[in-house]
C-alpha cells in the first residue's frame, strides 16, 4: 500500500517559512478490544501551521477521536511523538482546549459557570474580567438570555454552543475539535460556521476539526486530509483555495466537495476490500 | 395551599380516630391515652423544661456525631475511589460494616467505653461513617470520565479537579448517603439511649425508657411524636432544600 498523499507546493513552502504549531510525527496507537487489537492509528504524520485551520475526514471508526485525543495529551500514543510549539506534549493543558463531540457540559453549574471554569483557573484575571469575557462569548453564541439556565434546560444545539463559548473562552491558542456541530441543526450549523471563521480568524487560533461531513470540511479548513480505517491512515490532502468568510451554499465549494466525496468513497471501498 | 389543606385534614382526621378509639374503649386507657392526655405531658414536660433538655443533649450527640462520621466518611471515600489499595481495605471493611445494623455497635460502645458520652459518639459515628463512606466512593466512581477529560483540558488538576468536579458531579450519591446515614445515626442513638442511663446526660431514648418503667403511656406516646417530629424538621429543613437543588440543576424527577 502506498501513501498517496498530494501536497501542493504551496503548502510545503508555507511549512519551511512557519515553523509548526503542532507536529504529529510517525504517532501509532491500538487498543486492546473484545474483538482483537485494533490499530486505531498507523504511523500517522501532520504537521499543523500557526493560525491554520486543517479539517480531519473519514469515516467513523478510523481513528480521528484517537488523534485529536493524542493531540490534546488526554492520550499517550504507543509510538511517536507529537510536539506543541516544538515542545513534546506531556499532558492536557488549557493551550490546547478540546470541544467533544458530546457538550461534555457540568449538570452542577449553570450556563454560565460552565463558561467560567476555564477562566477561573487563569490567575491573571480579575473576576470581573472573567464575567465579561464569558458574556462576550455567551453573545458570540446567542445565549445571553439563558446564563442562568440549567444545562439539562437546553436543546441540543443551545449545549453545544455553551461548549463552543467554554473552550473559546480561556482564549486557548490551539483549538481541537470533535465533530462539535454534528448534532446541530443546519440554520444553526451555518450560523456557526461563520461564527467559527471570523473567531479563528481574528484571534488567529489554530483550529484541528474532526467531521465525517465533507462540505463542513470544505467550508471550515485550509487542508482537508482524509483518514482511511483499519487501520487509521491519512491518505490524502487536499488544500481549499477559497475566499474567506465561505459560505457553505457556494457553488465553488460544492465541487471542492464533490472531489474530496469522491476520493473519501473510493478509500473506504479500498479499505473495505482489504478488510475482506 | 392546597396540599397543605389536604395534609393538615389527614392529621386532624388521624387525631380524630384516635380519639374516637380512646372513647370507645378498643384498648384499656393505660394503654392507649386520649389524644389530650399525651397534648399535657408534652406542655408539662416542655413547662418544666425536661423536654427541651433531654431534646438538646439528644441532638447534640446526634449533631456531633454526624458531622465527625461525614468529616471521617468524605475523604475514606475519596480515597477508595481512587486507590484500590483503599478499595480492597478499607472499602471492604465499609461494605461489610455497613450492612451490621448500627444498634449492634450499643453493647460493644458500652464495654469499651462505659456510659458515658463517648459510647453515645461511638454509635451515631459507626452509623453514619461507613453509609458515607460508600456512598462517596460510588459517587465518585460513576462520574462519566468525560467531565474528567474536559476539566482536564481547560487545566484543572490535583486538587482542584477533586474539589470542582468530582465532588459535584458525585454529590447526587453523596447526598442520598448523607441522607441514609443520618436515618442510621438516629436509629442507632434512640437505641442506645434506650438500652442505657448515661449518667452524663438524660436524652429523648431515656424518656422514652423511663415512660415505659413508670407505665406512664402520654409519655411514651408523646416522646415519640416528638421523636418523628424532629426526624420530619431534619428532612424539611435540611435535606429537602439540598435535594430540590439537586433535582433543579439536574434535571432529574421531582414532581
Ligand atoms: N478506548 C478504546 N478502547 C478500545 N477501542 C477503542 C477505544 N477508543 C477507540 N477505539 C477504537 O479505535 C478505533 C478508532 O476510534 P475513534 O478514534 O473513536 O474513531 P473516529 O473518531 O474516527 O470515529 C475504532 O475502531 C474504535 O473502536
Ligand atoms: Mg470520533
Amino acid at each position: 500500500m502506498h501513501h498517496t498523499v498530494a501536497r501542493s507546493s504551496a503548502t510545503e513552502e508555507l511549512e519551511v517559512i512557519a515553523p509548526s504549531k503542532l507536529s504529529i510525527d510517525e504517532v501509532s496507537k491500538s487498543f486492546q478490544s473484545a474483538t482483537g487489537n485494533v490499530l486505531a492509528l498507523d504511523r500517522v504524520s501532520l504537521q499543523v501551521a500557526e493560525a491554520e485551520f486543517v479539517c480531519l475526514v473519514g469515516a467513523s471508526g478510523c481513528g480521528k477521536s484517537t488523534l485529536l485525543n493524542i493531540i490534546a495529551g488526554l492520550e499517550k500514543p504507543d509510538s511517536g511523538r507529537v510536539l506543541a510549539d516544538g515542545k513534546p506534549v506531556a499532558g492536557p493543558g488549557r493551550e490546547r482546549l478540546v470541544m467533544f463531540q458530546e457538550p461534555a457540559l457540568f449538570p452542577w453549574l449553570d450556563v454560565l459557570g460552565n463558561v467560567l471554569f476555564g477562566l477561573k483557573l487563569k490567575a491573571n484575571l480579575t473576576n470581573k474580567d472573567r464575567r465579561d469575557v464569558a458574556k462576550y462569548y455567551l453573545e458570540l453564541v446567542g445565549l445571553t438570555r439563558f446564563e442562568h439556565a440549567n444545562i439539562h434546560e437546553l436543546s441540543g444545539g443551545m449545549k453545544q454552543r455553551v461548549a463552543l463559548a467554554r473552550a473559546l473562552a480561556p482564549n486557548p491558542r490551539v483549538l481541537l475539535m470533535d465533530e462539535p456541530f454534528a448534532a446541530l441543526d443546519a440554520l444553526t450549523r451555518e450560523q456557526l460556521y461563520g461564527d467559527i471563521q471570523r473567531i479563528w480568524k481574528s484571534r488567529r487560533k489554530t483550529i484541528v476539526f474532526v467531521t465525517h461531513n465533507v462540505r463542513e470540511a470544505a467550508c471550515l479548513g485550509d487542508r482537508v486530509l482524509l483518514f482511511s480505517p483499519h487501520p487509521g491512515r491519512i491518505r490524502e490532502e487536499f488544500v481549499v483555495d477559497l475566499p474567506r468568510p465561505r459560505d457553505i451554499n457556494s457553488v465553488d465549494l460544492a465541487s471542492y466537495a464533490t472531489r474530496i466525496m469522491r476520493s473519501l468513497k473510493g478509500l473506504t471501498h479500498d479499505s473495505e476490500e482489504i478488510g475482506e | 395551599m392546597k396540599r397543605f389543606l389536604f395534609s393538615a385534614a389527614f392529621f386532624v382526621t388521624l387525631l380524630l380516630i384516635w380519639e374516637w378509639a380512646f372513647r370507645a374503649r378498643l384498648w384499656s386507657p393505660v394503654l392507649l391515652p386520649a389524644p389530650e392526655q399525651v397534648g399535657n405531658y408534652l406542655k408539662s414536660a416542655a413547662e418544666d423544661g425536661t423536654l427541651w433538655h433531654a431534646t438538646i443533649i439528644t441532638m447534640r450527640r446526634l449533631l456531633i456525631g454526624y458531622f465527625v462520621g461525614m468529616i471521617g466518611g468524605l475523604p475514606l471515600g475519596l480515597l477508595t475511589a481512587r486507590w484500590n489499595l483503599f478499595r480492597d481495605t478499607i472499602g471492604t471493611m465499609a461494605l461489610g460494616l455497613q450492612t451490621l445494623p448500627s444498634v449492634c455497635w450499643v453493647p460493644l460502645a458500652l464495654l469499651w467505653f462505659g456510659q458515658s458520652e463517648a459510647a453515645m459518639l461511638f454509635v451515631v459515628v459507626m452509623g453514619t461513617l461507613w453509609s458515607v463512606v460508600i456512598a462517596t466512593d460510588t459517587g465518585v466512581r460513576n462520574v462519566p470520565p468525560i467531565f474528567r477529560r474536559a476539566a482536564l483540558t481547560m487545566g484543572s488538576k490535583g486538587l482542584h479537579m477533586w474539589l470542582k468536579v468530582i465532588l459535584p458531579a458525585a454529590l447526587p450519591f453523596v447526598v442520598s448517603g448523607m441522607k441514609q446515614g443520618w436515618a442510621f445515626a438516629w436509629r442507632s442513638l434512640m437505641a442506645a439511649e434506650i438500652f442505657v442511663t448515661i449518667l452524663t446526660g438524660f436524652g429523648l431514648g431515656q424518656l422514652l425508657h423511663y415512660g415505659r418503667e413508670l407505665s406512664a403511656m402520654d409519655q411514651v406516646i408523646g416522646i415519640i411524636v416528638v421523636i418523628v417530629v424532629i426526624g420530619l424538621l431534619a428532612d424539611k429543613i435540611f435535606f429537602s432544600p439540598i435535594e430540590r437543588f439537586l433535582h433543579r440543576r439536574w434535571g432529574t424527577s421531582q414532581a
